[in-house]
């Protein structure tokens, strides 16, 4: 019986976390491996795919109409989907009031007291809301947790700002715990040389490109069913990219400290790949009048 | 007199501060003065209102406990709401011995703990609506209560509830006022804070709400300004203020109502007795309202008597003439006291350290017993408690900015007074030590110490301790290592 492996999945809101995060469980249990999802975003929409539902129940909302967390058993807030994908919701308040981070931290807790960790699991993963805003969404990569991040990310400059921000959180916790960063997947948006732009990221943050993963609407055709593209369709090209991933996650060795660089490399590698102009400092503060009086002059 | 001279005092901070590491010694240095008469500002000499160092064992309060237990606690008739984890109210209830006349539960509520008590699921979903329903409750409940004030306690600021909004839906609802306060205890450096929150929180929401309204005055109408009524100090301070021939019009907080604060901008004059929690509201009658406000000292017959003229000085003559017969009248009694208790307590020391006004204000008190004050502190004052400390003080005294543990039993060790006057968290340690400590943050559950009553008290509190027995049977350390030696010699 191997070791459970718990893998936090982190990257810019909208990248397509829970999305790849389902297709690749849904490869992972297809392979026979016993897998579980927690849900950590307010928005509770980590396990649609695999239950085939609008959004789970949640931990949070069960505790709030029993009364307190310590009223809830494990199987009201465990459901089981798609080739017994464990999935759990931690849940949390509508935006704008209470604390969504503590909500990702008392459904966790709540999840190690109740033994949802169970020994037959081989892998946990946590789908973690896009910015890591507070302790709570950290949560996930404390020690004892999560110890293999893959920061989901694609060759638009946001989405590498955000996944280099991530890996100096990850520094910050991997210093003190076994947390380690376990690689990049991209996501593909037809960016020009997208691949080689996100080998090169990874390359600098001393981990690697685990997979690429093409960009094909077969997935959101398979979304609006509620279903993984790897149910779906499991003829489909696309799943077999998901396999791929999945392979390549189950065989991943390469878990690093990352070395998060600055927003000067950044940008240069960004220039670079030409997704970003070089600064011109003559024109920064100047208004749309003081320029157009400066190109009359000339 | 065995007082330090100021070359020794200055030697003293210099060897207790010797132990530090030098980041830690640096920062206490600024809060440790020996008092000169000759200066006028005390920024010159001390450093106060800072954040207290870790490790110091401060023993500061926050800002909850500035505002819900000291400033608005003591309003009898409305309903303090601690929001937030249960703990904050629960362990601060009842605390503070604010006497009161009322039937508790039904029309007052002073010693009473209302909470929302939060849980997990509050944290998370936001606790508006528990307070919506905790306050419809308590209407339902406690239907004789005047209105309600919400006290935040720190997670009400950590997830961002809008207790504002609740507050002023539900005070439309019950047609009471609803006041919330925004007085978490991760605020500010101490209590202090909390009492000017607190007082803000009055100023808008409270005070001007029967301004245009008719109201009865007399030219004599006042308010008393900081007064808790611990052990029944506002009642001893009132009786007296009623001889002179003043209407009180309220007291502020102690024994106090919310209907009394919303008359107060009508009234003549305020008399502020805790400069610190209070003078907030003072200043801001005196600018909206054209209110002056005087200072008083109520502690000891010196005091009172100066006190008491100051105050009849605003009045016509008949308040004049009032108040001199007042003094008259109580003054056989104070000689008696004075007559019994002196002898017994002439030419003892004592070192204070206690919050509020407290550390300059029972100064006169203790002279008038023949005792000398010899070190004073505060636990939260500000650099202007220090300036009204200065002339209060004898030269060369020492002087300590919230105090450290360390630092408070190294002086009283090498000061050694005969007794000293402070809290519940030094009264163990000092008496321990052998020396007789009074609780001038409670008055020990006596009390009133307040005004002419609150003198013989004083003065009968403080024999009880200096001379019990008990403490001929204690040698402390430093006695005990020179006995010591004298039996090996």
């Amino acid at each position: 019986m191997a070791k459970l492996r718990q893998c936090a999945i982190y990257g810019k809101g909208g990248i397509g976390k829970s999305t790849t995060t389902q297709n690749l469980v849904a490869a992972l249990a297809e392979s026979g491996k016993k897998v579980m999802i927690v849900g950590c975003d307010p928005k509770a929409d980590s396990t649609r795919l695999i239950l085939h539902s609008k959004a789970q129940t949640t931990v949070m909302h069960l505790a709030a109409e029993a009364g307190s967390v310590e009223d809830l058993e494990l199987e009201d807030v465990l459901s089981v989907g798609y080739g017994g994908v464990k999935c759990v919701e931690s849940g949390g308040p509508e935006p704008g009031v209470g604390c969504a981070g503590r909500g990702v931290i008392t459904a966790i807790n709540f999840l190690e007291e109740e033994g949802a960790y169970d020994e037959d699991l081989d892998f946990v993963f946590y789908d973690v809301l896009g910015d890591v805003v507070c302790g709570g969404f950290a949560m996930p990569i404390r020690e004892n947790k999560a110890q293999e991040i893959y920061i989901v990310c694609s060759g638009e400059m946001m989405a590498m700002y955000a996944a280099n921000n991530i890996a100096k959180g990850i520094v910050k916790y991997a210093n003190s715990g076994s947390v380690r960063l376990a690689g990049l997947i991209c996501n593909s948006r037809n960016t020009d040389r997208e691949d080689e732009l996100i080998m090169a990221l990874a390359a600098r943050l001393g981990t690697t490109m685990i997979h690429f993963v093409p960009r094909n609407n077969v997935v959101q055709h398979a979304e609006i069913r509620r279903m993984t593209c790897v149910e779906f369709d499991p003829t489909h090209k696309q799943a077999d990219e998901y396999r791929a991933l999945a392979n390549k996650i189950v065989n991943n060795t390469n878990f690093v400290i990352p070395t998060p660089i600055e927003m000067e490399e950044l940008e240069e590698l960004l220039m670079e790949f030409g997704i970003m102009e070089a600064e011109d400092e003559s024109i920064v503060g100047k208004t749309a009048a003081e320029l157009a009086a400066e190109a009359a002059a000339a | 007199m065995t007082t330090l001279s100021r070359e020794e005092t200055d030697a003293l901070i210099a060897e207790v501060l010797e132990v530090y590491p030098e980041k830690a010694k640096k920062d206490r240095t600024k809060h440790l003065a020996v008092n000169d008469q000759t200066i006028e500002q005390s920024k010159k000499c001390i450093t106060s209102n800072r954040k207290s160092l870790p490790g110091v064992m401060t023993i500061r309060g926050c800002a909850y406990a500035g505002s819900k237990g000291v400033v608005w606690g003591p309003i009898k008739d409305m309903i303090h709401i601690s929001h937030g984890p249960v703990g904050c109210g629960q362990y601060s209830r009842a605390g503070r011995r604010n006497y009161y006349v009322g039937t508790t539960g039904v029309d007052t509520f002073g010693t009473m703990n209302f909470t929302s008590d939060f849980q997990e699921k509050d944290i998370v979903f936001g606790g508006d609506k528990k307070l919506a329903k905790l306050i419809e409750e308590i209407e339902e409940l406690f239907p004789l209560n005047k209105g309600i004030s919400v006290q935040s306690e720190c997670p009400i600021g950590l997830i961002g509830d809008d207790i504002e909004s609740v507050s002023k839906k539900a005070a439309k609802a019950i047609d009471k006022p609803v006041v919330p306060v925004r007085c978490e205890g991760f605020r500010g450096v101490s209590q202090s804070l909390g009492h000017h929150i607190a007082n803000d929180a009055i100023r808008d929401w409270v005070l001007d709400k029967r301004d245009g309204q008719p109201f009865e005055g007399t030219p004599y109408d006042v308010a008393i300004i900081g007064d808790y009524n611990i052990g029944g100090d506002a009642w001893a301070t009132r009786i007296i203020l009623e001889e002179m021939g003043l209407r009180v019009v309220s007291q502020w907080s102690g024994d106090g109502t919310i209907a009394e604060m919303m008359n107060s901008p009508r009234v003549k004059l305020n008399l502020l007795h805790c400069y610190r929690s209070m003078n907030y509201i003072s200043r801001h009658m005196e600018e909206k309202y054209g209110i002056p406000y005087i200072e008083y000292n109520f502690f000891g017959p010196t005091k009172i008597i100066e006190s008491l003229r100051k105050i009849a000085a605003f009045f016509d003559d008949s308040i004049k003439e009032k108040t001199e017969a007042v003094i008259a009248r109580y003054q056989p009694m104070m000689d008696a006291i004075i007559a019994k208790y002196r002898p017994r307590l002439e030419g003892k020391k004592v070192m204070l350290y206690v919050g509020g006004l407290r550390p300059r204000h029972v100064i006169g008190a203790y002279e008038d017993l023949g005792m000398e004050v010899i070190g004073t502190g505060y636990e939260f004052g500000h650099n202007d408690d220090y300036d009204r400390t200065i002339k209060e003080m004898g030269d060369a005294t020492l002087l300590y900015d919230d105090v450290t543990g360390f630092e408070l039993e190294e002086f009283v060790k090498k000061l050694k007074p005969d007794m000293v006057g402070s809290g519940i968290k030094e009264k163990y340690i000092f008496q321990k030590m052998g020396i007789p400590l009074r609780q001038m943050h409670s008055w020990d559950y006596s009390g009133p110490y307040h005004g002419y009553d609150g003198f013989a008290i004083f003065a009968r509190d403080m024999d009880i301790a200096l001379s019990s027995p008990v403490f001929g049977n204690l040698v402390p350390p430093w006695k005990k290592a020179a006995e010591e030696v004298k039996k090996a010699a």
